[in-house]
């Protein structure tokens, strides 16, 4: 039936258009925002390693799929039976030991030189041990928010991590130990590196070396629990005097301000500081994020809501109206507490 | 077709194939193998991670005279099975007996193990990791004797009954296969938690 | 040739009650009702399962919407994929090994009836025993009690820390249970094989689609046990106390996963070998050919299986193993290429100088072909470690294996049901509402799961009830949703064609395709006992010897 043959030829025909030119859309030019997250707009050593390795990769099963296909949909036109067929059956051949070997060989030699160069990025991400100006930081996983410490700086924040931008000819990447204090998690920036696992009782290593400022996206990429779609990941690249302003910055204690004490006395007496930490106060719960600095971030739930107050009075409420099946407890104040609390909360620069 | 199965009487075809019995039991062996192999592999896994509580040295001593009943008892049931064979349905009955009593003996050396560790040295399953890969790891073994007394249980009461006869020789030869996989697992379990892991 | 002389004349029994006949179904032991039985059963879950994942569609459809809350979300797309692999794609292949093997291979019935119904009824007990949980503790609302850990259960989020009430334990128990079903099947299968097949038909003579699903067997043999061991571990730590999974004791989260893995790659072979051997006996058909290179064909499935045994830790590249680890998985990922590539090319070798025929079938297979070679591609990219660690976890990854479940697996499944439909009901399908529903399903395929590769690779993890605006996801989840629709509407038109097909279509008679193998040596449906005489074969297309007595197979190979 040939209108059979044609027919598929022209939905297949079709089909390949559309994906071409969905693909040249999508993926033509990587520094315009087409999407913060995109993995084939790498800005650090590990992203790039791993770009070129897919390049060569996709041009390798690009090349492959485009004989194959194109074999494939040959037989199908070629060989369909015919109108004005004549009812025999075709030469029955039961097959060629020389054309197994050739398509035995050839993708022996195929997957030889995948991985050859597969191993060779493996080494580059994997073996780079830290030099001696890196930056050592500490992400530790939690349900549903980040932790990160600067052991070596003496800061501890939450959900936004900040980094210096490193100079390709005289590098300072940073590099990150990834633990976890509850179930598994995975630090997922795309265009800094690959992700890496946070895993309990597993420490686990990666490192990034950001060539230009900004705030990178990404967020946790091992399922975790209700929230796992709400633990986003900002990490914001500053040039060093930035850098070393916001340390600075982190390193104080919480700023004490008399026109809020009423806010603190609440904070001090609920439940608050059974999980959060306001370094210089009797707060000093583990549980949740530090809140020292909160007013320092742009984000608040781990990046669910902007930092705003509005925001701010909703999450302390319920934070169930924004994140449901967060950790944190609806806090049931009322508005005066409420307004009381969040303007104290406000005063943490 | 039909031109197929006149041919077929013609020729009177020597057609072999394996006996399903022992292929089914051989299978159903293999994927008891793979289980134990994962519990194996956590076992020697985690030597040596417990955080805290009784340690193997400390606490476990060598169950060899069961072991020694345990494994005997493969000898047995093979005698058994060849008796059965041979035609003898008594010399069967006994050696069969034979090896359920030794069967059960060694869940009585287990039983007896397990109550010295767990009320004068304190190691239960969830003491620490030695303590539950070890109940795990043994429990998971003895479970498996205590399937294969009951099996062999049936068949002794038939016996008794008098309905097995020697045409009946080849499910017991399957029967013996699995009793032999329970004594070959525990020469493997006591080789991992005794020997090496202590 | 009609060779309609195989079995006795037809005659009609006085119609027994339907009790009578209800309780003959349950309690029987013939392998092609319990084959029936198996695919109304899979059936049943696919539309179940199709259900979970629109209802997860129209979630994302848009970002932040709340067509369900996250908990609900979760619940779905575990519940999904746990029934689609286990009451679904498994049933359905055990459906259509216990229906198709002894009838390949001239025997009665399978080696172990009752072992046979038994298998049946712990796969379906175990079924039912996962989906209690949506009524259990808070009845249907916000789907119940149902599990939420995903289908691959990480530790420790399966801890009782982390999983407050029953939800995982009815993940556990349900598995448990269904997995002694697939054991003692994968049993049937091995001594069926090794020990029932007729006078004449050698290892080397038989069906492919025998050697396959020996292979699978094999598989699940090795496979599902592990994942036993590891339900059993589990069982230890939630109600004994037991620590194998308990970070803070010293136990390892990691152990679980390679646990799991080691049951979870082997697997998808046992989803994906049947398929291929549902292939390798349609293309030949539908090209007027033998397979080419039967010999290379049971090599490299036999390759496939042995060396899907060391690949599973390519599940793994992001948890932090060594780069000789990795480097290990790398490569056995990219052998696993070879014997897989091998086989598409002995089809396409098939094909080759042939007489192909577009009937319902040949349609859905060399869909396949295609499918699952972009399938198999999208497979070596994750093979190269790096790059997973960018795909993995991520829609690429969810892209890439219903890529292969469902433009492979399910398409080839389609074309089985088509193409043994007559054999099985005696009946002959409509080929109208056959193409109707490859055309639909097709369209909806490819919308879905080819678009479905882009957000994966703009960086959207899996997993998530919803996502942020701004990062380029939006348009691509909206096609992908709308694919599902026409989806849908594929699959109503198969049911809708099977049960009218079933009810009045023409009589299909014994060999409506004109086939080789024994099967189509009797009639539609075969009688209770299969076959009036044992066959005696010669050659791997005995009917093919038969049709041509002038130039039989056995001359040749």
């Amino acid at each position: 039936m040939p209108s059979q043959g044609s027919n598929h030829r022209r939905v297949l025909g079709s089909q390949i258009l559309v994906c071409i030119c969905c693909s040249a859309a999508a993926f033509a030019d990587p520094t315009s925002p087409l999407s913060p997250t995109n993995i084939f707009a790498p800005a650090s050593t590990p992203a790039k390693s791993i770009f070129g390795l897919s390049l060569f990769v996709l041009a390798v099963t690009g090349a492959i799929f485009l004989v194959v296909f194109t074999l494939l949909l040959y037989s199908v036109v070629k060989f369909r039976k015919t109108k004005n067929d004549d009812g025999r059956e075709p030469p029955q051949v039961y097959g060629s030991n020389q054309v197994e070997l050739a398509w035995t060989i050839i993708p022996i030699l195929i997957v030889v030189a995948l991985f050859m160069a597969t191993a060779r990025v493996i080494a580059v991400v994997q073996k780079t041990s830290p030099p001696s100006n890196a930056i050592a930081v500490t992400a530790i996983g939690h349900q549903f928010w980040w932790e990160y410490r600067y052991p070596g700086l003496g800061v501890v924040t939450a959900n936004e991590l900040h980094v210096p931008v490193s100079d390709p000819v005289h590098p300072t990447p940073t590099f990150i130990t990834l633990l976890s204090a509850d179930t598994d998690h995975s630090f997922w920036v795309p265009r800094l590196a690959g992700k890496t696992d946070l895993i309990p009782n597993h420490p686990n290593t990666m490192w990034i070396d950001p060539q230009e400022t900004g705030v990178y996206l990404g967020q946790c990429a091992q399922y975790c629990g209700t929230q796992h779609a709400k633990m986003l990941l900002r990490v914001y690249v500053q040039s060093k005097d930035e850098f070393d302003g916001w340390i600075r910055q982190q390193r104080q204690p919480a700023i004490t301000n008399d026109a809020v004490s009423e806010g603190q006395r609440i904070f001090e007496t609920t439940a608050c500081i059974n999980c959060h930490t306001v370094s210089g106060t009797v707060a000093n719960g583990r549980f949740g994020p530090d809140l020292t600095h909160l007013m320092s971030r742009d984000t608040i739930a781990a990046g669910a809501a902007a930092n705003t107050p509005e925001n701010l009075q909703r999450w302390i409420l319920n934070p169930n109206t924004m994140k449901p099946g967060s950790l944190m407890p609806a806090m049931e104040l009322n508005e005066q507490e409420l307004d009381a609390l969040t303007a104290y909360l406000e005063t943490l620069r | 077709m039909s031109a197929m199965s006149m041919a077929a009487a013609e020729q009177k075809l020597e057609w072999d194939r394996p006996a399903r019995g022992r292929v089914g039991m051989f299978s159903l062996i293999a994927a008891e193998a793979a289980i134990f192999t994962i519990f194996v592999v956590a076992y020697l896994f985690y030597i040596g991670k417990s955080l805290a509580g009784p340690l193997p040295k400390d606490v476990l001593s060598v169950p060899v005279f069961y072991t020694i009943c345990l494994l005997s008892s493969s000898l047995t049931i093979h005698l058994a099975a060849n008796s059965l064979r041979r035609g003898s349905v008594r010399s069967f009955g006994i050696l069969w007996l034979v090896t359920i009593t030794l069967g059960a003996t060694f869940m009585y050396g287990t039983a007896t193990e397990w109550h010295r560790l767990i009320y004068d040295e304190g190691l239960t399953i969830s003491t620490n990791l030695f303590g539950t890969t070890y109940y795990s790891l043994v429990g998971l073994h003895g479970f498996h004797v205590v399937v294969g007394l009951l099996a062999l249980s049936t068949v002794m009461v038939f016996t008794l009954l008098g309905d097995v006869r020697p045409e009946h020789a080849e499910r017991v030869d399957a029967l013996s296969l699995y009793w032999h996989f329970v004594d070959v697992v525990w020469i493997v379990v006591f080789t991992v938690v005794y020997v090496i892991g202590r | 040739m009609s060779t309609d002389a195989m079995a006795l004349p037809r005659t009609e029994p006085a119609s027994r009650p339907i009790v009578a006949r209800l309780h003959d179904w349950v309690t029987t032991v013939d392998h092609k009702r319990l084959g029936i039985l198996y695919l109304i059963y899979a059936l049943v879950f696919l539309l179940i399962a199709g259900v979970e994942a629109m209802i997860m569609r129209i979630q994302l459809i848009r970002p932040h919407n709340d067509f369900i809350s996250p908990q609900v979300f979760n619940r779905m797309f575990t519940m999904h994929g746990t029934t689609m692999i286990f009451f679904v794609i498994m049933p359905v292949m055990f459906g259509f090994a216990n229906y198709l093997i002894p009838l390949m291979i001239g025997t009665r019935d399978m080696a172990f009836p009752r072992l046979n119904a038994f298998s049946f009824w712990m796969t379906a007990f175990g079924g039912l025993l996962l989906y209690f949980s949506l009524v259990g503790a808070n009845g249907l609302y916000g789907a119940g009690n149902a599990p939420d850990v995903g289908w691959f259960a990480y530790a420790p989020l399966t801890s009782r820390t982390f999983s407050v009430g029953h939800s995982t334990d009815f993940w556990t128990l349900a598995l448990l249970v269904s997995g002694f079903g697939s054991i003692g099947t994968a049993v049937n299968i091995i001594a069926t094989v090794l020990c029932m097949r007729c006078p004449g038909m050698t290892l080397a003579k038989m069906p492919l689609f025998a050697w396959l699903n020996l292979v699978m067997a094999g598989l699940v043999i090795l496979a599902v046990s592990p994942l036993t061991a590891a339900q059993i571990m589990l069982l230890v730590d939630r109600y004994l106390g037991g620590h194998f999974f308990d970070t803070q004791a010293g136990g390892s989260a990691v152990i679980w996963m390679h646990f799991f893995w080691v049951f979870g790659h082997p697997e998808v072979y046992v989803l994906v070998i049947p398929a291929f051997a549902f292939a390798s006996e349609i293309i030949p058909v539908f090209s007027r050919k033998p397979i080419f290179g039967y010999p290379v064909m049971v090599g490299a499935t036999v390759a496939i299986g042995f060396i899907s045994m060391s690949v599973w830790a390519h599940h793994m590249f992001t948890v932090g193993m060594s780069s000789a680890a990795n480097n290990f998985f790398v490569i056995s990922t990219m052998a696993i290429a070879v014997p897989t590539g091998i086989k598409i090319f002995n089809w396409l070798a098939t094909m080759w100088g042939g007489k192909i025929e577009f009937k319902t079938p040949m349609l859905f297979c060399i869909a396949f072909l295609f499918q699952f070679l972009i399938a198999g591609l999208t497979g070596i990219m994750q093979g190269a470690a790096p790059f997973d660690w960018h795909l993995g976890n991520s829609y690429f990854v969810v892209a890439h294996f219903h890529y292969v479940i469902v433009g492979g697996i399910l398409f080839a499944l389609f074309g089985a049901f088509y193409y043994w439909f007559p054999k099985m009901s005696g009946k002959m399908y409509s080929e109208t509402l056959g193409k109707l529903h490859f055309w639909l399903f097709l369209i909806g395929f490819h919308l879905t799961f080819d678009f479905m590769h882009i957000p994966g690779l703009l960086g959207m993890p899996r997993r998530i009830y919803t996502y942020e605006p701004g990062r380029g996801w939006d348009t691509w989840n909206l096609i992908v949703t709308i694919g599902v629709f026409f989806q849908a509407a594929g699959i109503l038109v198969f049911l809708g064609n099977l049960l009218w097909s079933y009810f009045r279509g023409k009589a299909a008679g014994s060999d409506p395709w004109d086939g080789w193998t024994l099967e189509w040596s009797t009639n539609s449906p075969p009688p209770a006992y299969n076959f009036y005489t044992t066959p005696l074969v010669q050659s791997r297309r005995p009917l093919w010897d038969l049709k041509h007595p002038d130039d039989p197979d056995w001359k040749y190979e």
